[in-house]
């Protein structure tokens, strides 16, 4: 397999876009990253969406040729799939995208994703954001997403003796960073007394701990390490592995509920592809749609011990200046979670802070990046690891 | 012998106090108490209905002996989830006794759960099952501030019937049946309507009067010959009264005397106080059962308990006394709430 | 949930009928066709075993979200519960105090109402779980 490289970006702000349909903020992001490349319509060979709900909020299917005709792409018949993976849609396209490129069956492809949640009501949303757990075992019976990861939480405690305020931590940490990012959805910052006093959604884990409804779209461009070299004279940065995990989508079908089996999995593939260790990591985008799911994944990509992790948050890893940044782009609490978008828009931040492009949120000198995309409460995990190209 | 095989009961935990009606309505509460004889009442919880008071009634039953070869469920209440699905063929997938049985639903005010036993004692009898079962369960509803309110409540019973293995044997059942409108509920309408003092002397009592003592004048039985007897309970007061001009003393009907801690409960209303008499009964001891229902009818039963109680795992369930021992007291507002009372929007 | 894909599951929403697999043992619910464990092995073979309803709380968390289902009885307490043959299971825990529930707690499942349609609709039961 080939070297594969992303020599193009582009995302839109994350938050509530109410001007913007999904077909707006698609071609938004689509267009911004055919720009930072700098190349044409028809160097473009293949489109790959990532999307989870746009068939129940927007009640539009078909969204591989939506994104090639908004795009413009259409008149050239390219090829143009969307791929649902849950929360992890977005990271999953760009898996694809890559396995394209590798095999070499395209020479440059256009990863995005797009996720359109604020048209439709609250408890709609929550009702399609629930699509992503068992339906028929968690749903039916009153479980939701947030309070799978409540019963999480409350068994993650109990096991590994872990107060509160050091799962609150988390997204205290990623306000932090989301305030100095421009495409965040929320710049303020927060402290671990407002996480606990927050209106509860599901005990112990209050509306602080959860990341919000976003609309966005994020983009990348993808192509051969040949092309990138004509293309650009820096900034070129390289997917050292891709790697995709599943898991029982149940979360009572798991053996253990404090452990993302699928994380664990997924990593250790993307550490043997890219012939790294977690010591060798200089950052990290993790998928903190909940406090406990960061916790729980920085444990399960080997960082930090088994119920270790709040203590090690506690003694100030995380920062942009200690020994592992955690989020800097805000992550999902601070940035946003729309929701197809997610995945590629940790990516896209990968490439920021990679390329020294991330200004007040910039990691120093940071050699590589790993993101983590999880699906449902972890019935997939998506783990990619990118370094810069000197 | 025909009787029953095993019985089983279920009464909600939620409870509401006459005080808590009265306060919302302005009546007093001494005075409801004192004419009533009730202090409290059963109400079901938001998650709870006629089928699932059924069917842990049903499983309660089937914990203290398991069922050999039931052929028929039959339903009674005036309550029943659908008014087109009987809550026999919920009860029946929910058991396990689905899909060779034959069930259907009963109604006739409180005493659907007792046509029900009739029914199957008769399929018993004549050999077309081996094993019935007749359910009698309510979540009935009383109109607000009406005096019904303050008795209506939610609870059943299930008995198996069969001819082995019998602990309580019904040697005998007679009943009277006439069209007296005493107390009806007219389709589509939320709440029944009563006839006031009209439901007393030519309904209730005359049909329990007549149909005890016709009962047992057909056993040759007098009171003084029955250990227990129970009668149905809208209130404590009419089977109070009905034992006292009948001859029973108070200590008779004591145990089963259900009604001023729970309720009426309906179709469960004479037949939880018959399984109240179960939990304690002996070897030899008899028992008239006399319900009533409205509209009206009284079925009697002549019941003698056999050795066999001896055998029975009645520990394997909770008994109805201490089913009514536990309680959660709850105020009007979330009464009205859980009995769906209050115009929720879209 | 429509008509047919809630009345195909009576028998794990009313009785809890799992799959138990003959080569290994092991007990599942939901009932499955094919033990992850022993794959083409257990095709065909597995067979249909109704759970013991008894458990022990594993985890439990009070949901005060909005779901409008879920309305007259919010907030509710979900478990999941580790049941005695073995597989675990996420439903409510109903007819108990929050502050009464524990990890370990004995736990029955019982029949109740858990949602319905609309007024008009069909009413869905299911199980709920209560402190033995």
């Amino acid at each position: 397999m080939r070297d594969v490289v992303i020599v193009g970006v582009g995302q839109t702000k994350f938050g509530e876009h109410w001007e913007k349909s999904l077909r707006a903020l698609a071609v938004e992001a689509g267009l911004k990253a055919i720009e930072d490349a700098g190349i044409y319509s028809k160097d473009i060979e293949a489109i790959y969406g990532g999307n989870m709900s746009a068939g129940s909020t927007t009640f539009q299917d078909h969204i591989g040729p939506l994104l090639a005709d908004f795009t413009g792409l259409a008149i050239n018949r390219i090829p143009a799939i969307r791929i649902e993976n849950g929360s992890a849609s977005g990271a999953a396209a760009f898996h694809e995208g890559f396995l394209a490129v590798a095999s070499g069956n395209y020479d440059t492809v256009l990863v995005g994703g797009v996720e359109k949640l604020t048209d439709v009501s609250m408890e709609e949303i929550t009702e399609v954001l629930s699509g992503e757990v068992d339906r028929e075992w968690e749903l039916f019976n009153g479980a939701t997403l947030a309070s799978l990861a409540g019963l999480m939480a409350r068994r993650y405690m109990v096991e590994y003796n872990t107060k509160r305020e050091q799962i609150a931590l988390m997204p205290v940490l990623s306000h932090k960073h989301g305030s100095l990012n421009p495409y965040a959805q929320f710049k303020n910052t927060i402290k671990v007394e407002d996480v606990l006093k927050s209106t509860m959604v599901a005990d112990p884990l209050t509306m602080l701990d959860c990341a919000p409804v976003s609309d966005g779209a994020s983009a990348v461009i993808l192509t051969t390490m040949e092309n990138a070299k004509k293309w650009r004279k820096d900034g070129i940065v390289r997917v050292k592995a891709s790697s995709v995990a599943s898991d029982y989508i149940a979360l009572q079908s798991r053996e253990n509920i404090t452990r993302f089996d699928s994380t664990v999995e997924a990593a250790r593939k993307a550490y043997k592809m890219a012939g790294l260790e977690p010591k060798d990591i200089s950052l990290v985008e993790i998928h903190d749609a909940y406090s406990i799911f960061g916790l729980i994944a920085l444990e399960d990509l080997g960082f930090f011990r088994k119920g270790t992790a709040g203590k090690y948050l506690e003694e100030g890893y995380g920062n942009l200046d200690s020994k592992l940044p955690i989020n800097p782009s805000g992550g999902l609490k601070a940035k946003g979670h729309p929701v197809g978008a997610t995945g590629v828009g940790q990516i896209v931040e990968a490439t920021f802070q990679l390329r020294k492009e991330a200004d007040k949120r910039q990691v120093p000198d940071p050699k590589n990046a790993l993101t983590l995309n999880i699906g449902g409460s972890g019935g997939s995990s998506i783990v990619h690891i990118m370094e810069v190209v000197k | 012998m025909v009787g029953i095989v095993t019985y089983g009961s279920y009464i909600p935990r939620f409870r509401i106090k006459v005080e808590e009606i009265a306060r919302v309505w302005g009546e007093d509460p001494e005075d409801i108490k004192n004419g009533l004889y009730i202090y409290s009442k059963s109400v079901p919880g938001p998650d709870e209905d006629t089928a699932t008071i059924s069917v842990e009634s049903l499983r309660n039953a089937m914990a203290r002996k398991k069922p050999s070869g039931v052929g028929a469920i039959y339903v009674g209440s005036e309550s029943h989830p659908y008014a087109v699905k009987p809550t026999a063929t919920i009860v029946a997938e929910a058991t396990g006794f689905a899909p060779e049985i034959t069930a259907a639903d009963y109604e006739f005010a409180c005493k659907a759960g007792t046509a029900a036993m009739q029914t199957v004692m008769g399929m018993v009898k004549s050999g077309m099952i081996k094993e019935g079962v007749a359910i009698g369960a309510d979540t009935s509803q009383g109109a607000p501030g009406d005096a019904l309110e303050y008795s209506a409540a939610a609870g059943g019973t299930a008995f198996v019937i069969g001819n082995e293995n019998v602990i309580a044997e019904i040697k005998a059942t007679y009943s009277i049946t006439t069209d007296t409108p005493d107390f009806w509920r007219r389709e589509g309408q939320d709440y029944p309507r009563h006839g006031g003092r009209f439901t007393g002397e030519p309904a209730y009592f005359r049909h329990v009067l007549d149909t005890s003592r016709k009962m047992m004048e057909i056993m040759k039985t007098k009171p003084e010959d029955y250990t227990y007897a129970v009668f149905h309970q809208p209130n404590g007061k009419f089977p109070s009264r009905a034992a006292k001009t009948l001859g029973f003393k108070e200590s008779q009907i004591k145990q089963g005397l259900i009604v001023p801690y729970i309720g009426n409960t309906y179709s469960g209303s004479m037949i939880t106080g018959l399984s109240a008499i179960l939990d304690v009964s002996k070897p030899g001891d008899r028992i008239l059962a006399v319900s009533f229902g409205s509209g009206a009818g009284s079925d009697a039963f002549h019941i003698e308990i056999t050795k066999e109680i001896e055998n029975y795992k009645k520990e394997n369930a909770q008994s109805v006394w201490s089913q009514i021992e536990r309680a959660k007291f709850i105020d009007y507002a979330y009464y009205a709430k859980f009995k769906r009372k209050i115009k929720m929007g879209e | 949930m429509t008509i047919p894909r809630f009345w195909r599951e009576f028998e794990q929403r009313y009785r809890l009928v799992g799959t138990k697999c003959p080569s290994c043992e092991r007990v599942y619910f939901p009932p499955r066709d094919v033990c992850p464990y022993c794959h083409r092995e257990s095709v065909g073979k597995m067979k249909k075993h109704e759970l013991k309803p008894t458990g022990k709380i594993y985890s439990y968390t009070l949901v005060r979200q909005d779901i409008p289902d879920f309305k007259s009885i919010k907030p509710y307490i979900m478990v999941m519960v580790e049941m005695d043959d073995g597989p675990k299971i996420t439903g409510q825990l109903t007819d108990t105090e929050y502050d009464e529930v524990k990890i370990g707690m004995p736990v029955k499942a019982v029949f109740r109402r858990i949602r319905e349609e609309s007024d008009s609709g069909i009413i869905e039961y299911g199980y709920k779980f209560v402190p033995l």
